[in-house]
């Protein structure tokens, strides 16, 4: 139950958040193009888990991200945040929009794009506080927030508390973002593309904070990333999208070490590693082109016209559904024992 | 250099290049003392974190830095050519574009939507040609050359930017850095936007063109995996100085045997054993800390490194190493006085009190 108070006792199912067949689909230029962003996907979040959701521009992972925190409607489909469908007719209010969002919380790609820059770190801090009416009086606030600052370590508090999020780096900015998700005590983070503005020198350490939190605060943690080298040392699970479906989801492992799917295999060999000796040497690259439209989804499997593999049988038949090889680790290629 | 010839010039030779940013509060010394050189045919990679100077170090070599910026010392030849101190309207008819090049970074994204693909190198040959003769079937046909030469189809040449995708928008981009045919070209982050896939099938573009035409290119990126790809040398800097220039095979020099062990790599412990990674592998504590930092796809590591810190206000950078105060091996001498620049190694150039020192560096 969304209990107003945002208790984190009782009673919590296993299972923090379920997608099921989720379909987002906008209509432009007068609803005679559609463009399905998100195209039937189904996945579950368990408490405490990290999943990743990668793949490359335009393949609806950050849809399912707005999706999730409610920035956007569904289409189709329901969402269930512990055990609840939150895509129910009764949850359509403003009131439980307030109450969901306390307890699922986003981290945006660009911290200061995020922040209003009049606002002190104080500010950026408090306001959600003052939102969700969190704290009485001012000194309790200010003790939330110096204890949430010190959690993203920005120690000494004092020091950045009245700077104005300009006169940050982008990874102390980073954390800030991350304090002001942190400091309602939510269960669901979505944090679409945390760190790629980042420098590669302090990626790492951001990653980690966010880790050693969400281990502490025991948040369930959805991470949208294009990079899937990040996501092997961030997550506890990948899934792999395309074009607005799952091809594959499976521990992480699983999926970079013995990917089943020729698009995840596709990803991970555009992959560059620094090693010596690559200068003279062209990258095997075995799928053509870029990713269609979502406006116009081909016929069949939707990545056969990019797929080395594709037959006949993959264009015409119908869409393949993910099919578990093994241990949960689910795909979606039917030829994918021959390839 | 011993395997240099007299006979082949270099193409491009930088000497102790600065480049100061005049600001209200003070000049930030954004490139301040940068020497290199490279030969024809050769690729140049520039890495280092945001603001350690490696754009700085693109718009300078066409003499062309933002305001408030200035060339303050140093020199810069391009092909037998002084150009610090020529003036501005020599510089845009005789070597932007038909001696040196750039692709910016996000230039893909900031193609003039109003125009053609056609038309935006029509104005780049009307603004850039030496002779500037304006003979149009001769500029279509070195256009049709240039584009197909990039793998895009001819009728690209009647769109218009929205209409094409970003791998063929950054093709797009590079066609009309070849346009004008300069002897090098300076490529500033040109995959960064790029999705994985695409990204690596304009790699294998850059590639191809350094095999058939010869091209020498400078590729500046933050990513030393990128880097590994497209670069035979390697210029590390930070906070605009340089801290290591190596051959590609000097600073991916594999940490030995130790590599296939997940702690070796990343692991700040190791990094004390010079036998970990050989006496040609990076030797600059930054460069070794960059290369720890970089997430590896296929081969995992326990944890991945990271630099505590942040790099130096440059308007009144610190006393001696700039890195010193980040850097795990610092002493008291690295933050009194600026180590030079010393060739440990044939061909490798590195700027650190303690790679000099460290008897299992000693030059043979």
């Amino acid at each position: 139950m969304p209990s107003p108070e945002n208790s984190h006792a009782g009673a919590k199912t296993p299972i923090a958040l379920e997608l099921k067949n989720l379909r987002k689909e906008f209509h432009v230029h007068r609803g005679k193009t559609i463009i399905k962003a998100v195209d039937g996907i189904s996945f579950s979040l368990k408490r405490g888990e990290i999943l990743g959701l990668v793949g490359e521009s335009g393949c609806g992972k950050t849809t399912t991200g707005k999706l999730v925190m409610r920035l956007l409607k569904p289409s189709s489909g329901s969402i269930i945040v512990d055990g609840e469908d939150t895509t129910a007719e009764s949850a359509n209010s403003k009131e439980s929009d307030f109450a969901y969002r306390r307890r699922v919380q986003m981290i945006f790609q660009d911290p200061y794009a995020s922040m209003n820059p009049h606002f002190k770190i104080r500010d950026v801090l408090e306001e959600p506080l003052l939102i969700h009416k969190v704290g009485s009086t001012k000194t309790e606030r200010t003790e939330m927030i110096s204890e949430v600052m010190r959690k993203v370590k920005m120690t000494p508090v004092e020091e950045f508390l009245d700077r104005h999020p300009h006169m940050l780096s982008g990874g102390q900015r980073q954390r800030v973002a991350t304090a002001r998700t942190l400091i309602l005590r939510p269960e669901i983070i979505v944090a679409d593309e945390p760190v790629s503005m980042i420098d590669l020198s302090t990626r790492a350490e951001i990653l980690q904070l966010m880790k050693t939190i969400q281990q502490e605060m025991e948040l369930s943690f959805i991470y949208i990333t294009h990079d899937i080298s990040t996501a092997r040392y961030f997550t506890d699970r990948i899934a792999v999208m395309y074009l607005g479906r799952i091809v594959e989801i499976g521990t992480q492992d699983e999926v970079i070490d013995d990917p089943k799917h020729p698009y995840t295999k596709a990803l991970i060999q555009a992959v560059c590693e620094p090693v010596s000796g690559r200068v003279g040497i062209m990258r095997e690259l075995e799928i053509k082109g870029e990713i269609p439209s979502a406006a116009n989804i081909p016929s069949g499997c939707r990545f056969h016209p990019r797929c080395p593999y594709a037959t006949k049988e993959c264009s015409e038949q119908p869409e393949p559904e993910l099919i578990d090889v093994g241990g949960g680790h689910e795909q979606a290629c039917r030829r994918w024992k021959e390839i | 250099m011993s395997e240099t010839t007299s006979t082949v010039k270099p193409v491009l030779e930088v000497k102790d290049l600065r480049l100061h940013y005049f600001t209200s509060k003070g000049a930030v010394k954004a490139l301040d003392g940068v020497s290199f050189d490279l030969m024809p045919g050769e690729a140049l990679g520039l890495v280092g974190e945001s603001g350690c100077g490696k754009t700085t170090t693109g718009v300078a070599l066409l003499n062309m830095p933002s305001p408030p910026g200035r060339i303050v010392s140093g020199s810069i030849v391009i092909d037998g050519t002084e150009i610090v101190g020529m003036p501005e309207n020599e510089l845009r008819r005789t070597v932007r574009w038909s001696k040196i090049s750039m692709v910016f970074q996000g230039a893909m994204n900031c193609l003039t939507p109003v125009y053609t693909i056609r038309k935006l190198m029509v104005e780049t040959w009307k603004e850039h040609a030496p002779d500037a003769s304006f003979d149009a079937a001769a500029i279509e046909e070195r256009m049709l050359k240039y584009t197909r030469r990039v793998g895009l189809p001819d009728h690209v040449l009647g769109r218009y930017p929205h209409e094409l995708s970003g791998g063929m928008k950054q093709r797009v981009v590079i066609a009309m850095a070849l346009f004008l045919e300069p002897k090098l070209i300076v490529m500033d982050e040109p995959t960064t936007a790029l999705d994985v896939i695409v990204q690596a099938q304009i790699l294998n573009l850059i590639k191809e063109l350094k095999r058939d035409l010869g091209l020498s290119y400078i590729f500046i990126t933050h990513d030393l995996a990128t880097e590994a790809e497209v670069a035979d040398r390697i210029m590390v800097m930070y906070a605009g100085k340089m801290a290591e220039l190596g051959m590609s095979e000097q600073i991916f020099a594999a940490p030995d045997a130790g590599a296939a062990s997940p702690a070796s790599h990343g692991s700040p412990a190791t990094y004390g054993s010079p036998a970990t990674y050989g006496s040609r592998g990076p030797l600059h504590p930054y460069t070794q800390k960059l290369l720890a930092s970089t997430p590896l796809l296929r081969k995992k590591v326990s944890e991945l490194a990271f630099i505590p810190g942040a790099p130096p206000d440059l308007i009144a950078p610190p006393p001696g190493c700039r890195f010193a105060p980040r850097c795990p091996f610092a002493r008291k001498k690295c933050s009194e006085a600026e180590p030079p620049v010393v060739e440990l190694e044939p061909r490798h150039l590195v700027a650190c009190w303690k790679a000099m020192e460290d008897p299992a560096y000693a030059v043979s």
